[in-house]
């Protein structure tokens, strides 16, 4: 049984009053990619999408891994894909990354690569598209940043786009 | 190996707490588990400590920085750390001590204070993402529950206004609770389907809010908790734990596998061969109102898509069949998310004892289930209980 919890809820003012410390820590870090990561992120430059297969389970990896997490055992080989995919879920955001509210909503989900095992790919935009048109199983095709641009990373790809243009915004 | 009760049980109110330290949070809710317990810390021979990413406070080590309000000065001591799913994975870690015929007596706490962030913990929350292909995306931790949501939802057919129920149940049931800070007995589906769009199809009243908290649990051997606490005797009767894979893009979204598995380690531990029958009151991780529906159908109470249903008719309410979340859950008591143990094992332990007072339910449970979820979506942590 509980008894009366103490202490009660304070509102924003009261509880800048109460003493307190503000300090932001000074952490930089320089994360690796790694093998695999690294050369699909490489390839991106490039503006083609990169997987990995594994011969133990026949999995067509996305995100590329040099082992196989299943199977336990070095992935095979290096295996290109079309970069066109199909959404698996989405989200319409009215949030941004510190919680702001935002008028023009972040259209964001997942999409599975086409060639790669089934449910295999990852986060990322849809753009060119209204968010009401959006759903589960529609085609999408990558939209790439102009090459001089492009700097090895996830966002060398701008966003997905539907490949109906009759879907397209 | 040795049985093991839970013989006490504490929290504090769950809100913003700028006035106490987490030390003293912890306190708080170590000297009511052990007054009901009716041992001093001196009778304590373990203290494990429960607390989320250390992000949170900005505070590393914070096992240490807590060690003192949990009572662990000078005694055996450990942090366990899973993520969201340490409200249920520290009372199993306090389970093997005493199992394992090491210790009679253990003390487990947790805590959590998520409003040292500023602006807001959401902000601490975008560092937990995968910082190569997902953090140049600037993600918001909430996306990823909207993803899953809308994949179970489109899988399942499930129906927003049922899961919206759920809001409306876990908030009113936090009414009865001494610690809510999100209770409403007036909330309406109507309220929920309407509120504020935040990731859609997650709007504001499908999540349960940040908080500030502690709970505590007292464990002892069977042995000793029949000398204590004769007039209730509650025992961990199962426990399991299970994770899957960090590609979470790889996951399926709309059935949780991992928890299958955890839950079936625990039912067979249990001897527990139909969990449909065998378990009267459940406490599932309900961070969001999916979650609560989800979680249902992985703890195998139901099948895959059954948990809309069963909460349209009612079979979850406090007097139904199988009363869940009657705490009030995350979604109305708060998610201060590792102290949420006081929610879960806590409400558990104090139904199966008939000590829940006015959120006691109706059908006068022996068997229950509890069971946190955390790291990247991926993690379960359940703990069967019962009354002897």
């Amino acid at each position: 049984m509980i008894s009366q919890p103490r202490g009660r809820k304070l509102s924003r003012e009261e509880a800048e009053r109460v003493p307190h410390v503000v300090a932001r820590p000074k952490a930089r870090y320089a994360w690796s990619a790694g093998p695999a990561t690294g050369r699909f992120l490489e390839e991106l430059k490039e503006g083609r999408v990169l997987a990995r297969r594994c011969n133990g389970c026949g999995r067509v990896l996305v995100p590329p891994r040099m082992f196989c997490e299943r199977c336990f055992r070095p992935t095979d080989e290096w295996v290109y894909l079309p970069g066109t995919g199909t959404i698996q879920t989405y989200s319409i955001s009215y949030i941004d990354t510190d919680a702001n509210r935002i008028a023009k909503p972040i259209l964001v989900g997942v999409l599975a690569f086409d060639g790669a095992s089934e449910g295999c790919g990852i986060m990322h935009y849809f753009g060119e598209v209204a968010p009401e048109k959006l759903y589960i199983g529609m085609e999408v095709e990558p939209v790439w940043k102009p090459q001089a641009e492009r700097e090895g990373a996830i966002t060398d790809i701008k966003y997905f786009r539907p490949r109906r243009k009759e879907d397209r915004q | 190996m040795k049985e093991v009760a839970v013989v006490g049980a504490g929290m504090t109110l769950f809100a913003s707490r700028m006035m106490e330290t987490g030390k003293e949070l912890c306190w708080e809710a170590a000297k009511q588990a052990l007054d009901e317990a009716g041992l001093s810390l001196q009778e304590i021979d373990a203290v494990i400590m429960g607390t989320a990413p250390d992000a949170f406070d900005g505070i590393h080590k914070k096992g240490e920085n807590l060690l003192d309000g949990a009572g662990g000065a000078n005694k055996p001591y450990m942090r366990v750390y899973t993520g969201g799913g340490t409200a249920v994975m520290t009372p199993i870690a306090g389970w093997w001590h005493i199992a394992s015929g090491m210790f009679d007596t253990v003390l487990v706490v947790n805590e959590e204070k998520m409003s040292s962030a500023r602006p807001h913990a959401q902000s601490v929350f975008a560092h937990i993402w995968d910082p190569i292909l997902d953090r140049p995306l600037r993600p918001n931790l909430v996306w990823i529950f909207a993803m899953e949501m809308q994949r179970y939802m489109h899988k399942y057919n499930v129906r927003k206004e049922d899961i919206a129920l759920v809001s409306v149940k876990n908030k009113r049931n936090a009414v009865d609770h001494p610690c809510a800070q999100l209770a409403d007995p007036k909330i309406t589906v109507e309220d929920v389907l309407n509120s504020e769009p935040m990731a859609l199809p997650v709007r504001r009243l499908d999540i349960s809010p940040p908080s500030d908290g502690a709970s505590a649990l007292v464990l002892a051997s069977l042995d000793v908790a029949r000398e204590i606490c004769p007039d209730r005797i509650v025992t961990i009767d199962g426990v399991g734990w299970c994770i899957d894979t960090t590609m979470w893009t790889n996951r399926d979204l709309a059935f949780p596998k991992f928890l299958a598995r955890a839950a079936d380690q625990a039912y067979r531990m249990a001897g527990i061969k139909d969990p449909k029958k065998e378990i009267h009151i459940a406490e599932p991780y309900d961070p969001f109102n999916y979650k609560e529906l989800q979680h249902m159908e992985g703890l195998l109470l139901c099948e895959p898509g059954e948990a809309a249903i069963l909460t349209r008719e009612g079979v979850t309410q406090r007097d139904g069949r199988l009363p869940v979340c009657p705490s009030g859950g995350l979604l109305g008591v708060g998610n201060p998310i590792a102290a949420t143990m006081g929610i879960k094992v806590g409400e558990i332990y104090w139904q199966l004892a008939r000590k829940a007072g006015k959120r006691q339910v109706r059908n006068d449970p022996v068997t229950g289930v509890c069971q946190a979820w955390g790291d990247l979506m991926q993690f379960s942590s359940v703990l069967v209980m019962r009354r002897r």
